[in-house]
């Protein structure tokens, strides 16, 4: 039990780490922000699912998707097709040609809800899909690519062309999701109006708690062998496979860790705003949430967390009042940390924290002291 | 002979690239416990040997048996398990790890993706990464990252990293190129150690190397066997001195 509770925390400064982030998240911004503010954390907090995926995937397992935004799309649509059926009652969409069905379908032309919809009829089997769907996908690209060895920059490429061609068919196919518009004018789960304060409250903390936890997962499987064979894959696959491991099984695992932990933030955004669109599938979203691990720290869960939020901080500053230049300055910000931190904002902090730490400014403190006495004698 | 007599039993192997025949019609039997040093020129198609026998290059034909197991067919890593480690040309080796997690992640429990995540380090584990350790002179540096390894340290590393699966055949690929002459005495003495109980197929080049160890070498020259036998037979034959050892 001791173990594997040092497992899921790493460690004493690992726990200490997740400790201040869990209080900045569940106590701190909830105090100091307004709803609106706060509501706008929740957002950013739902992107670093996909952050802390990408620090598991690519940051170890040194598998750069960059098609991550699938599954968080994948994710959120799964969510807002069961809030959207929900929302298209036949009494609240009584004015439509069919009753019932969602309001894009009826101005498509579309008389019945199509087979793949009936799932999400069900709360369980919704919630199942939402992690199942993705994690599906992922499977079978990583069935797809891994075992046939496509890896580097191929595997980042073929991963950002199949979000793009998601993305399209989502656009194209407007009958049976929403089309460039999304899923919208999403109301209730089960009857509970997510649109109210107290609603928006309950999820915003709802979603951190999952964050943290999807954390302690990733911990857990970092600090396993699992977890260091990702590390032997990322410097020498060779001889990891010819150490008896299959490789290709090893990378599936992750990446579906991966895909299923950015649906959970997928799902949570389009609970938190209220829908979902292709804005949130295609390549565009799917490179900024590698921008947001960079910058945070490729290899460190809490860092990518923190990446994420200042850089989105940055997004809503920056957009409000120069909204053309902000893209210039995500790619400069790209490249500086490319060339001078590649270990993002936790590279930087493990450099110099040390050296704000309190022993140590206690030591220098005492050595000041003694030269200061020494002299003096 | 009996085959079973032999751990490895290799016949007919034939691997063409576009029409070039890297290694053509070979027949090589290594027995138990046997040391085997496989010598000759650039191109002879030793490498491509090693690389059969693990998997690395699949066979155009013939049959490679290990233990009465037909490797050719197998994967990668299912020919590991049955018992055959391979130490690469140029040190291949976790550089980001340390020399202690290097020889733990090798350690042939945990192989799955489940047993790995669930695996635990037991004492046992923390005991083999010891002895190996000491057995590869690695003792003093068990917590250094392997990056910072010398070259000859690197060698030994993968070497320790293959004992800490203790396959029966261990191949290994030069292993005391960039070596200084002392490593390369050391690691005589630790090859000469660790085929007490498993049988070793070694390529090299060094021919003082190579008489300090060998039971049995083989000369391969265009993809086939031009001599096999003793290092002193091999030393005194005609053919051998013609294309490899030189006058």
């Amino acid at each position: 039990m001791n173990a594997l509770s040092e497992k899921l925390l790493g460690g004493k400064q690992g726990a200490i780490h997740l400790a201040i982030l869990a209080v900045l998240l569940l106590v701190i911004l909830p105090l100091c922000l307004d709803l609106f503010r706060l509501g706008l954390v929740g957002k950013y907090v739902t992107y670093a699912f996909v952050a802390i995926s990408l620090v598991l995937l690519w940051g170890n397992g040194g598998v750069l998707s960059l098609g991550q935004g699938m599954f968080f799309g994948l994710g959120g649509y799964c969510m807002a097709m069961f809030l959207k059926l929900e929302a298209s009652d036949p009494i609240s969409t009584k004015i439509q040609t069919t009753p019932g069905i969602p309001d894009f379908m009826d101005w498509n032309q579309i008389v019945a809800l199509p087979w793949f919809w009936e799932p999400f009829k069900s709360l369980p089997l919704t919630l199942l899909l939402v992690l199942g769907v993705p994690v599906l996908l992922a499977f079978i690209i990583g069935m797809a690519m891994f075992t046939r060895r496509v890896g580097g920059v191929y595997f980042s490429i073929i991963t950002q062309a199949i979000a793009l061609i998601l993305s399209i068919l989502i656009v194209g196919q407007q009958g049976y999701t929403g089309g460039v518009n999304g899923i919208t004018d999403l109301k209730t789960l089960s009857g509970w109006d997510i649109r109210t304060d107290s609603a928006k409250y309950w999820l915003y903390f709802v979603n951190a708690s999952l964050l943290i936890l999807c954390i302690m997962l990733s911990r857990f499987i970092l600090t396993s062998k699992f977890g260091m064979l990702l590390l032997a894959m990322r410097d020498k696959e060779e001889r990891v496979r010819f150490s008896g491991y299959d490789v290709a099984s090893f990378k599936i695992f992750i990446f579906c860790v991966a895909a299923m932990i950015s649906a959970v933030g997928g799902a949570m955004f389009t609970l938190q705003i209220g829908f979902m669109s292709p804005s949130f599938v295609g390549i565009v979203p799917s490179i900024e949430m590698v921008i947001f691990a960079a910058v945070g720290g490729r290899m460190s869960l809490i860092g990518a967390v923190y990446g994420t939020l200042l850089v989105n901080f940055g997004k809503t500053m920056f957009s409000e009042t120069y909204p053309e230049l902000w893209l210039f300055l995500m790619g400069g910000l790209f490249i500086a940390v490319v060339m001078f931190f590649p270990e993002g904002l936790a590279g930087l902090y493990e450099k110099y924290a040390p050296y704000f730490s309190i022993t140590s400014l206690h030591t220098r403190w005492l050595k000041k002291v003694q030269k200061v006495s020494g002299e003096s004698q | 002979m009996n085959p079973t007599e032999f751990i490895l039993t290799i016949e007919d192997l034939t691997v063409s690239f576009d029409g070039f025949k890297a290694v053509d019609n070979l027949n090589l039997y290594i027995e138990n416990n046997e040391l085997r040093v496989v010598i000759g020129p650039n191109g002879a198609g030793k490498t491509t040997l090693l690389d059969l026998i693990c998997g690395k290059t699949k066979a155009t034909s013939g049959s490679i048996k290990f233990k009465n197991t037909e490797l050719t067919r197998l994967a990668e890593h299912q020919i590991v398990r049955t018992g055959v480690g391979r130490k690469f040309q140029t040190p291949s080796i976790y550089e980001n790890l340390t020399v202690y997690q290097n020889l733990e992640v090798s350690y042939p429990e945990g192989r799955s993706v489940l047993g790995s995540l669930f695996f635990n380090t037991t004492h046992a584990v923390q005991a083999r990464v010891h002895s190996i350790a000491e057995e590869i002179f690695l003792i003093e540096q068990l917590n250094l990252q392997a990056a910072l390894l010398s070259h000859g340290q690197k060698q030994w590393l993968e070497i320790g990293m293959l004992l800490m699966q203790d396959p029966e055949l261990l191949m290994l690929d030069e292993p005391v190129a960039g070596m200084s002459a002392k490593e390369r005495d050391l690691t005589a003495d630790l090859l000469n150690r660790i085929c007490k109980n498993r049988s070793v197929l070694v390529i090299e080049h060094d021919m003082e190397f190579v008489k300090k160890i060998a039971h049995k070498v083989t000369v391969l020259h265009q993809g086939k066997i031009l001599a096999e036998g003793s290092m002193e037979k091999i030393q005194s034959n005609e053919t051998v001195i013609d294309v490899y050892l030189g006058h």
